[in-house]
């Protein structure tokens, strides 16, 4: 199959001890999508995120990764938890995901950070991911800070560094939480504008996020979110202009 | 210069036994200390109780008593172990309980104990997120430890292990009364002999300061090459 879906998430649940936070959400997406996830707060679009990439186990539903579906197995107390280590591993290699507090190596050079997956778990030469690496802090414009610590930089430049280390590993799909958040305001457009050229250039990518232009205007898909299953779903302008949901234009109404 | 009336050779060779045994039983407690936090910090709650009830043990008994009960107890425990194999499988099984390594075995699993608690606090102080991201980008548990854990925790440890070095250097004083001929022990037999308790006493406790005084300067190195990428004051 040519153009095999990079990404599908069926009926999706969540639960936390008593506690539901998904009720079943499903996800397709073609390559060069653009999904935004929006939502308020709790409303489960952050953990929606995390399950996709296993940083939670979904308590049930399927995970379709270009066309491997994860495998599941249920523990000894009966939990559900990926049956395989190495395809999980595998999985999250092809999903790259960009925090919403970076998550830098705070012990590695930029350079160092973006090269450290590349070399250790893709396998490529070290001097192929230097060159690759380089090419991607060109990219999202932070070349010159290639030598320094995280915590040398604005988190503008962070988060960018982070950005570059996501592309280093040439995903399938780029996941995105809540990117902009951790930023003070006049910083978040150098982000913002990083992902623009991205989405632009066909990447496959899912975006949390609480920047309304942003999912308007880049999106090709947006899902509403709230309380845990999708209120509202569809392009920007049948999701923005026109909301069936009562939920929605409550959502949007504070942005008018 | 200093007339050491003959003992220079046999204080260099105690000399060399205090470091020698301070090294070894710097490995022992440092390789406890990883384990017992691992255990301490894992979801196994048998390993867990295990690692809680080894500190809890060592911690609450004198270090000096517990040389003893290793050293003492530890010789009648293999010939009683002796015994049974021989008169249940009539193997020859024999060993002497030496006080080297009955001193490197106690005072490892003395420190490793506070070692134990060194590094399971220097866990904790390693920010979720930076795990998170080794597995979000595909790390084997083994490569998250490695590359992330290890390095993030070690610059929070290491003002403990200091302090744990400096006290089990000093501690490896107490092995002169299982009989072993170190720094200390030879010192005692020159002062008695001599009659000279601050002629030999003295020397050695300036040894002592020397060692210490040093090791703090080389910590002091190794906390600056781990800290890298962390800025300062602010």
């Amino acid at each position: 199959m040519a153009d095999q879906a990079p990404l599908i998430c069926r009926d999706i649940h969540k639960t936390f001890d008593q506690l539901e936070v998904l009720k079943g959400i499903s996800l397709e997406t073609r390559k060069g999508d653009v999904v935004s996830l929006i939502g308020s707060s709790g409303s489960g679009k952050s953990t929606f995120l995390r399950c996709i990439n296993l940083l939670e186990t979904p308590t049930s539903g399927d995970i379709i990764v270009h066309g491997d579906p994860i495998r599941f197995t249920t523990n000894r107390r009966g939990e559900r938890i990926p049956a395989d280590n190495k395809q999980v591993e595998l999985i999250r290699a092809k999903l790259s995901m960009v925090f919403q507090s970076f998550n830098l190596w705070s012990h590695m050079t930029v350079l160092e950070n973006i090269i450290e997956a590349p070399v250790n778990v893709l396998k490529v030469p070290k001097k192929e991911a230097i060159e690759r690496a380089e090419a991607y802090l060109n990219k999202v414009g932070i070349y010159e800070r290639k030598d320094y610590y995280p915590a040398q930089m604005s988190g503008g430049q962070q988060q960018r560094a982070a950005i570059a280390r996501a592309l280093a590993m040439e995903p399938e799909v780029m996941l995105f939480d809540e990117p902009t958040s951790a930023l003070d305001p006049e910083l978040v457009g150098e982000v913002l504008r990083v992902m623009q050229g991205l989405a632009e250039e066909g990447r496959t990518m899912i975006v949390v996020t609480h920047e309304m232009a942003f999912a308007r205007d880049v999106s090709s898909q947006v899902l509403f979110l709230h309380q845990g299953v999708i209120e509202e779903q569809g392009t920007p302008e049948k999701v923005f202009d026109n909301p069936d949901s009562e939920r929605m234009k409550q959502f949007l109404a504070p942005n008018f | 210069m200093l007339d050491l009336k003959g003992y220079g050779p046999a204080l260099m060779e105690g000399a060399v036994v205090t470091i020698e045994l301070a090294f070894l039983s710097l490995a022992v407690a440092i390789a406890l200390g990883l384990i017992g936090a691992s255990a301490k910090l894992s979801d196994n709650r048998f390993a867990k109780g295990a690692a809680t009830a080894y500190t809890t043990l060592i911690r609450g008994v004198p270090d000096l008593v517990m040389m003893l009960l290793f050293y003492y107890g530890g010789q009648v425990a293999v010939n009683m172990l002796s015994d049974y194999i021989w008169e249940t499988y009539e193997i020859d099984f024999f060993f002497q309980f030496d006080p080297f390594i009955s001193g490197v075995v106690t005072i490892g699993l003395i420190f490793g104990a506070y070692m134990t608690e060194t590094f399971r606090g220097a866990f904790l102080a390693v920010e979720s997120g930076q795990i998170e991201a080794a597995r979000a980008y595909g790390f084997t548990r083994w490569h998250t430890f490695r590359r992330i854990m290890f390095p993030q925790m070690l610059r929070h440890a290491l003002p403990g292990i200091g302090n744990n070095w400096q006290v089990l250097l000093k501690t490896t004083a107490l092995v002169s009364i299982i009989g072993l001929t170190d720094m200390v022990r030879v010192a005692e037999e020159a002062a008695k002999a001599e009659r000279m308790p601050f002629h030999f006493f003295i020397p050695v406790a300036f040894v002592y300061l020397a060692l210490t005084a040093g090791s703090e300067l080389f910590i002091k190195w190794l906390d600056k090459r781990a800290n890298v990428g962390v800025v300062q004051g602010g």
